[in-house]
């Protein structure tokens, strides 16, 4: 996630301090993403070093010190706003390479481990639910972050789901069964 | 106290090698006041699990409790009554009656129980407007949209004092939106001491119950395990 653009972002409502800035990053994500201090100071001397943000001067560094995006800074928000995030390579999905390794393990029951993981995946979405319960205290900001969550989650459910049913087709409960499938095409995979 | 009961329960269907086994010694309780979610693939015995413990169909083994009265003890005439007072079914397609407006299609198993027919409406009409549909009430239900009438499904379920309510992918064909406003209903009821159980292959549907339980191939293999408080989730965590 982008804390240097959350915080191009606040500033383009007007000038503010550091620690203003800390405190109305963590309102405005539902207090799902907590940030620490000194990881605002940081992002906001690399904004000042490449131009995007202005501070009220050389003298003090304390929580005193001021902030303004700069017209640099406002372009930069408005480009990041409208690129798209990475979404072209798959991730190297640790759940992912757990079930193919699984597959290839000797006396592993496949349908298990995919047990495992949808259980807890699961507990996580309840717990993420049980936030939404109280409507009044849910604003709108908080909805939409729990929302993405649970989307994400869900999309883990279904996949461990799809998966489930494609290994019990072929008949793979383990390696005796049936050799390890071979990716045929290669993948580009970041990091 | 448990509303509902499963010990052992055992479903199969045909014989000899054309045998096919629905249900194999299913233990499941449900207490009063709680939402118990029943997630699984096709074909692994949810719906089955759910037509037997509305007493809509009997078990090849095992016994079915419901308030603490074993349905193999009572006679057919018994549980269609136990169906009208006790049992509210919600279903995917919400099965309304095409030919009765919404208050009809609730109040209609109260007059068929013996309720007046002016009683009914009353009762009816409480229900529609807990949903939020009282003034839909008279339309019938092809001009309803898909949300209201899954909403004058569930009133039909929980309208009298029904307090076992079962529920089978009762978010339909609906989108999420009206999805979580299904199920929001559903803890509603339960707060007020229904006990329900939803079947579904929707995960997002089940995160709204206390318990999560697993069928897979007609067994339970899991359950999920009672949630910490969700304020675990708001803990500092790093570089998130």
């Amino acid at each position: 996630m982008s804390v240097r653009h959350a915080l191009l972002g606040l500033l383009s409502e007007g000038p503010k301090y550091g620690l203003q800035l800390r405190q109305e990053f963590e309102e405005s994500t539902g207090d799902v993403w907590p940030l620490n201090v000194g990881q605002v100071y940081t992002t906001l001397q690399r904004l000042e070093r490449d131009g995007l943000v202005e501070s009220d001067g050389d003298g003090d560094d304390g929580p005193q010190k001021g902030f303004r995006i700069t017209d640099q800074g406002k372009a930069e928000l408005a480009e990041w706003l409208r690129t798209p995030p990475d979404l072209a390579s798959p991730p190297r999905d640790e759940l992912v390479i757990k079930v193919l390794v699984a597959m290839r393990l000797p006396g592993v029951d496949v349908g298990e481990v995919l047990q495992v993981h949808r259980r807890y995946v699961v507990e996580l979405m309840q717990q993420w639910t049980r936030l939404k319960e109280d409507e009044a205290g849910f604003d709108l900001t908080f909805a939409l972050v729990v929302d993405a969550e649970l989307f994400r989650l869900d999309s883990v459910i279904r996949w461990l789901d799809a998966a489930d049913g494609r290994i019990k087709r072929a008949g793979v409960e383990s390696p005796s069964a049936a050799p390890a499938p071979v990716l045929r095409r290669r993948l580009a995979v970041r990091r | 106290m448990n509303l509902l009961e499963l010990n052992r329960v055992s479903k199969s269907y045909g014989q000899g090698t054309s045998q096919v086994h629905a249900l194999r010694d299913i233990d499941l309780t449900v207490d009063r006041g709680s939402l118990v979610a029943v997630m699984g693939p096709s074909g692994s015995g949810k719906s089955t699990l759910l037509t037997i413990a509305g007493s809509l169909e009997e078990p090849t083994q095992g016994e079915v409790l419901i308030d603490g009265l074993s349905l193999s003890r009572l006679s057919n005439n018994d549980k269609a009554r136990l169906r009208r007072r006790t049992i509210g079914f919600v279903f995917q397609d919400f099965n309304l009656l095409a030919g009765l407006t919404a208050v009809e299609n609730v109040s209609l198993p109260l007059e068929l129980d013996g309720t007046t027919a002016r009683r009914a409406r009353e009762m009816a009409m409480g229900a529609l407007e807990e949903l939020g549909i009282a003034d839909r009430a008279d339309h019938y239900p092809d001009e309803l949209s898909g949300g209201e009438r899954q909403r004058a499904a569930i009133a039909r379920a929980v309208v009298g004092d029904r307090h076992l309510l079962l529920a089978d992918e009762p978010s339909g064909a609906l989108d999420s939106t009206n999805g979580e406003a299904v199920m929001r209903l559903i803890l509603a009821a339960c707060k007020r001491g229904v006990a329900a159980v939803v079947v579904t292959h929707d995960a997002q549907l089940a995160s709204w119950a206390d318990r999560v339980v697993f069928l897979r191939d007609g067994r339970v293999v899991d359950q999920t395990l009672p949630p910490p408080s969700p304020e675990a989730l708001l803990s500092p965590v790093p570089n998130r």
